[in-house]
């Protein structure tokens, strides 16, 4: 299980209290245990990124259900982080597309640049490095995702660019990052 | 190739807005009303008509899956949209989501009255947290419009959708494991029978369509299943949305008919392949679940159903995945097995042991420690997973390996040859 924190009990704030309300309600009224893995990420979204003990408590108590249930979902799917994680979660894809086209190399930059390997955090907690499977944007290859953002065609050092970008609290460019609007045809490098 | 005139997705790559405004310009929700007026049956009629399959893998005949709901009178029914796209080398349900989203809405409608489903959930991968809010949006504008909600687009019938965020799963993607998870479990597929058309979310009819499939009924319904039926090839009709990536010079998605060669597919809109075509190896032609073709079948193959089936491969969902000569191709497939053991769900042992037991062979074969009756246990391991496990994932995970022995074995020697030449140096 996650590591108790002594932090305080978890809750969902005014705003996420609203929006689980309505989440509960998209579904048939004896059957609420649909709505684990959207308040799981309601509640992850506002810890910081991270699932923590007192969150599977107050999502059971939410759905009138056993903790262990909550537990189980959260610890099956990927999405769900059950330690702390940095504030810019960094995952690099290493399907089979990006692959072709120099996501190893990706990977590399990312982690000599951070000086973190793989599944670790920096010091600073700024960054988080993760190799993921496939991301889905494979025309747009290589890829990696940082929190909620796509970042594509990229190349190791236009990846260096996003990392000291954000690193000095500038917003880097999403998406291409060769001026490409999605996955329409472009000539472009490498 | 496909006439510009006969595109259906004229947004795909989002140059222009997604919003309703702009999507009406486009034609979508351009009276709905009209389209549903001639009924329920005539709906399916058409869609089996227009002779639309399947754009999720399976390619089973979407009008048929429609018919069987619909006879289905137990209530409450539900249609669920698919847009779990996980599977390596293709991402065109992406581009609808975020730049047609109104496309699969107006889809919905049309599916949802034809089988009489009141309620319909999209589940949406997870990753796909931007594309999530546009849609959002999109069913937001719907229902303020009138479009969806209580008497849809004035038609007197109810039509609720809902979207539910996934949170990366690969297996969430088969059909049961989708529902299972949408239930609020462990996303792990179940035996069939029964079929969700019978027993599915919460234990009603339930049908599971991919986002393409349904975003393309509205222009079928408009335009007539003729039209539809006229592109493409016999019993493979239509357009379908093709990912080409790996090694060509302008990796893109882009709608074309069936039956389209592979070669023109990739010199006509990918910019052909690295270096030329003659630098080609292979090409795994429909997701990472498809048997690669090598070289020589790529010369003149089509893609379509039929014709990749008639090659032991398949469509898939049409992602195709290019690699020239510089690909070791043995380690990429032993990379691939990663991908399938790590993504077991484990229920079924001879697809949990099994794709363990593939990889750490093909780990083996990547470094030639292995012998050439080696070479025939890893295929017949591979047919020991196939049609033994409960879903389709086993089935995936042995045909890319049967593609690699099948057309390069010559390869898998030379590794063998190479380290035993390495050790004599030693």
């Amino acid at each position: 299980m996650t590591p108790y924190t002594g932090k305080a009990k978890f809750e969902f704030n005014k705003d996420n209290l609203k929006k689980s309300h309505k989440i509960i309600a998209q579904y048939p009224k004896t059957k609420q245990a649909s709505a684990i893995v959207p308040l799981l990420d309601l509640a992850q979204r506002q810890n910081s990124g991270w699932i923590s003990n007192e969150i599977i408590g107050y999502i059971a108590n939410i759905l009138d259900m056993e903790p262990i249930k909550i537990y189980e979902i959260a610890s099956f799917y990927s999405a769900f982080n059950l330690k702390p994680v940095g504030k810019y979660h960094i995952r690099v894809c290493s399907g089979i597309s990006c692959w072709l086209r120099g996501g190893s190399d990706i990977m590399e930059r990312c982690k000599k640049v951070l000086k973190i390997n793989n599944g670790e955090t920096t010091e600073d907690s700024n960054f988080t490095l993760e190799k993921v499977e496939c991301l889905g944007s494979c025309v747009n290859a290589p890829v990696m995702k940082i929190n909620d953002d796509y970042y594509e065609d990229l190349t190791p050092d236009s990846v260096e660019k996003i990392l000291s970008d954000l690193s000095e609290y500038k917003k880097p460019k999403k998406g291409s990052q060769i001026g490409r609007k999605s996955s329409e045809a472009k000539k472009c490098n490498g | 190739m496909l006439k510009a005139k006969d595109k259906i997705f004229t947004n795909l790559y989002g140059f222009r807005k997604p919003d309703l405004a702009t999507s009406k310009k486009r034609g979508d929700w351009d009276n709905t009303k009209k389209l549903l007026s001639c009924g329920a049956g005539k709906i399916i009629e058409q869609i089996k008509l227009s002779g639309l399959r399947g754009r999720g893998g399976g390619g089973f005949p979407t009008g048929a899956k429609w018919k069987c709901m619909a006879a289905n009178k137990t209530k409450p029914k539900y249609f669920i949209i698919n847009a779990n796209e996980s599977i390596p080398g293709i991402c065109k349900d992406r581009d609808i989501l975020r730049h047609e989203p109104h496309k699969l809405l107006e889809g919905i409608l049309c599916a949802c009255y034809a089988t009489g489903a009141n309620r319909c959930y999209i589940y949406i991968r997870g990753e796909f947290y931007n594309e999530a809010l546009i849609l959002q949006h999109a069913i937001t504008e719907a229902y303020n419009a009138g479009l969806l909600g209580k008497d849809a687009c004035k038609s007197g019938f109810g039509c609720d959708v809902y979207l539910h965020k996934g949170a990366g799963a690969y297996i969430c993607g088969e059909e049961t494991a989708l529902l299972e998870s949408l239930e609020g479990k462990r996303g792990v597929p179940k035996i069939k029978p029964p079929f969700p058309a019978s027993v599915g979310l919460y234990d009603c009819p339930t049908i599971v369509n991919n986002v393409e499939s349904i975003a393309v009924v509205p222009t079928i319904l408009r335009r007539g299943a003729d039209w539809f039926a006229s592109l493409g090839k016999e019993n493979n009709t239509g357009t379908k949305i093709f990912s080409i990536s790996g090694h060509v010079n302008t990796p893109c998605n882009v709608e074309e008919v069936l039956g389209i060669p592979l070669r023109e597919l990739i010199e006509e809109h990918a910019g052909g392949v690295k270096g030329g075509w003659n630098n080609l190896l292979a090409v795994i032609p429909g997701g990472l679940s498809t048997s690669l073709l090598p070289k020589s079948i790529c010369e003149y193959i089509e893609m379509d159903f039929d014709s990749l089936a008639a090659e032991k491969s398949s469509l898939g969902t049409a992602g195709v995945i290019v690699m020239d000569k510089s690909t070791d191709i043995v380690h990429a497939t032993a990379r691939i097995s990663k991908f399938f053991m790590q993504g077991s769900c484990g229920q079924c042992t001879p697809c949990r042991e099994g794709t363990g037991w593939v990889w750490r062979m093909m780990m083996k074969m990547e470094k030639g420690d292995i012998t050439k009756k080696e070479i025939d246990e890893i295929y017949d391991i591979t047919e020991q997973i196939e049609n033994n496990t409960i879903c389709a994932f086993g089935d995936a995970s042995a045909r890319p390996v049967q593609g690699l022995i099948r057309y390069f074995r010559d390869e898998i020697k030379n590794k063998i040859k190479l380290k035993k030449e390495m050790e004599n140096v030693t």
